[in-house]
């Protein structure tokens, strides 16, 4: 493949995208790093990456620096993304952090957080697998964090809207017609859903927004593009907020092997990753 | 490997299934209305059913109420129209449809429902 030659303008954005944010852009969305930042291009009357640069640099509020590193963020996501890893979530996680929070006689309250939950889906899914076995946990309640330093995609979290396309994609239409509502040509999230989550903007360089420890952290897809060195402070703060007998999600092709030694791979099942008690 | 039954009288939306189903691994017959997949179903014996809702000759409810009257076991069927509302949908499901794709769809959409119906 040809070799990209970064203008000084590229440089600057993809330095402010990884001063931000840890995010590394892979070589085919750096490709298309002008077509990401067309919308934001657009939105300021600016013709060129050289001109937003320039802007970016006038400007003392920082938010065209936020907007530029919101669009250069992949927000790719989708409703029970890797179907396998939800069906474990609901057969085996779930009831087996009850088990431990009941031995330990806490109330019957779970704590999961969703760190880089995008546009909510994965959130939305967890929220959707509990209401759905609702007979099975009849008191226990779950609350969900959800968290992501996308503006954007945090907004249309909140907003609890999904646009037709994305609605249908990994969800079955009978969760579909359970827990969404037509609107127009959208579909919004359920109050008894939407209700479960909190979402929050948040960076997972320095979280500020978890409180006290998680049962289940899902840090799916987020980290691919992290360097090794951020991976393993990132690796040492979700350890801090993940509780005892706890696990962490990760994305397929992601790993804490060779990070950390706060958490261990599952034996029996892949991308789940198991706290170590600190000795 | 999986085969799939793509029922719509759109010329256009057959060849754009047929690319998405093949990307798949799947091999893919056609027909273009509800009477014509029915015969189909009597030789064939396929996977799936992508099934259009609008056709001329036999819509594809008719077809889906006749192929589960006259089938024990019939292929699993995924409704794909431009019928979008809520009415349109259970309707669909109350007639034993196992899944339901609102066009316009994707690769993304498509591969999630075959995964969701068990043929992928
Ligand atoms: C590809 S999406 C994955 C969404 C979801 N977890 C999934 O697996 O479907 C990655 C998300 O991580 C977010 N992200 C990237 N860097 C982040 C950071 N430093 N702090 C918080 N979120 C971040 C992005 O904004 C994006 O929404
Ligand atoms: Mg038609």
């Amino acid at each position: 493949m040809k070799e990209i030659i970064l203008t000084p303008a590229m440089r600057m954005l993809t330095e402010l995208l990884e001063q931000r944010t840890g995010q590394i852009l892979s070589e085919n969305r750096l490709w298309r790093i002008e077509t990401s930042l067309g919308p934001v291009l657009r939105a300021h009357g600016l013709k060129t990456l050289d001109a937003l640069a320039d802007a970016i640099r006038a400007d003392a509020s920082g938010a065209m620096g936020t907007q530029a590193v919101d669009a250069l963020l992949n927000n790719e996501t989708s409703f029970f993304r890797d179907a396998h890893i939800f069906a474990l979530i609901g057969d085996q996680l779930i009831p087996a952090a009850m088990r431990h929070a009941e031995a330990l006689g806490r109330e019957k309250q779970l704590r999961i957080w969703c760190a880089g939950c995008s546009t909510g889906q994965e959130a939305f899914s967890i929220g959707m697998l509990f209401q759905n076995n609702r007979a099975r946990w009849p008191d226990w309640r779950i609350e969900i964090l959800a968290t992501d330093i996308s503006h954007t995609a945090i907004a249309r979290a909140r907003s609890g809207v999904i646009p037709q396309m994305e609605a249908q994609r990994g969800l079955p239409v009978s969760d579909m017609l359970r827990w969404m509502e037509p609107e127009g040509d959208d579909w919004r999230i359920s109050p008894a859903v939407r209700g479960m989550i909190d979402f929050r903007i948040d960076n997972l360089v320095a979280p500020q927004a978890p409180t006290g420890t998680y049962d289940l952290i899902l840090c799916r897809n987020v980290l691919l593009y992290f360097t090794a060195e951020r991976k393993r402070a990132l690796f040492s703060a979700l350890a801090r907020y993940c509780a005892s007998g706890g696990a962490l999600l990760l994305g397929a092709g992601e790993t804490t092997i060779g990070l950390t030694t706060d958490f261990t791979a599952s034996p029996e099942h892949r991308g789940v990753y198991r706290r170590v008690d600190p000795a | 490997m999986k085969n799939c039954l793509v029922v719509d009288d759109s010329k256009v939306i057959r060849k754009v299934a047929r690319h998405i189903l093949e990307s798949l691994d799947i091999t893919v017959s056609e027909a273009c209305d509800g009477r014509e997949a029915l015969s189909q179903c009597q030789s064939g014996n396929h996977d799936v059913v992508l099934l259009d809702w609008n056709m001329p000759v036999m819509s594809g409810m008719e077809f889906l109420q006749q192929l589960t009257a006259t089938h024990s076991s019939r292929p699993k069927v995924i409704f794909c129209t431009t019928e979008n509302g809520l009415g349109h949908i259970k309707a669909a499901l109350d007639a034993g449809a196992d899944e339901y794709v609102m066009k316009p769809f994707d690769r993304d959409t498509l591969e999630s429902k075959l995964q969701i119906v068990g043929v992928l």
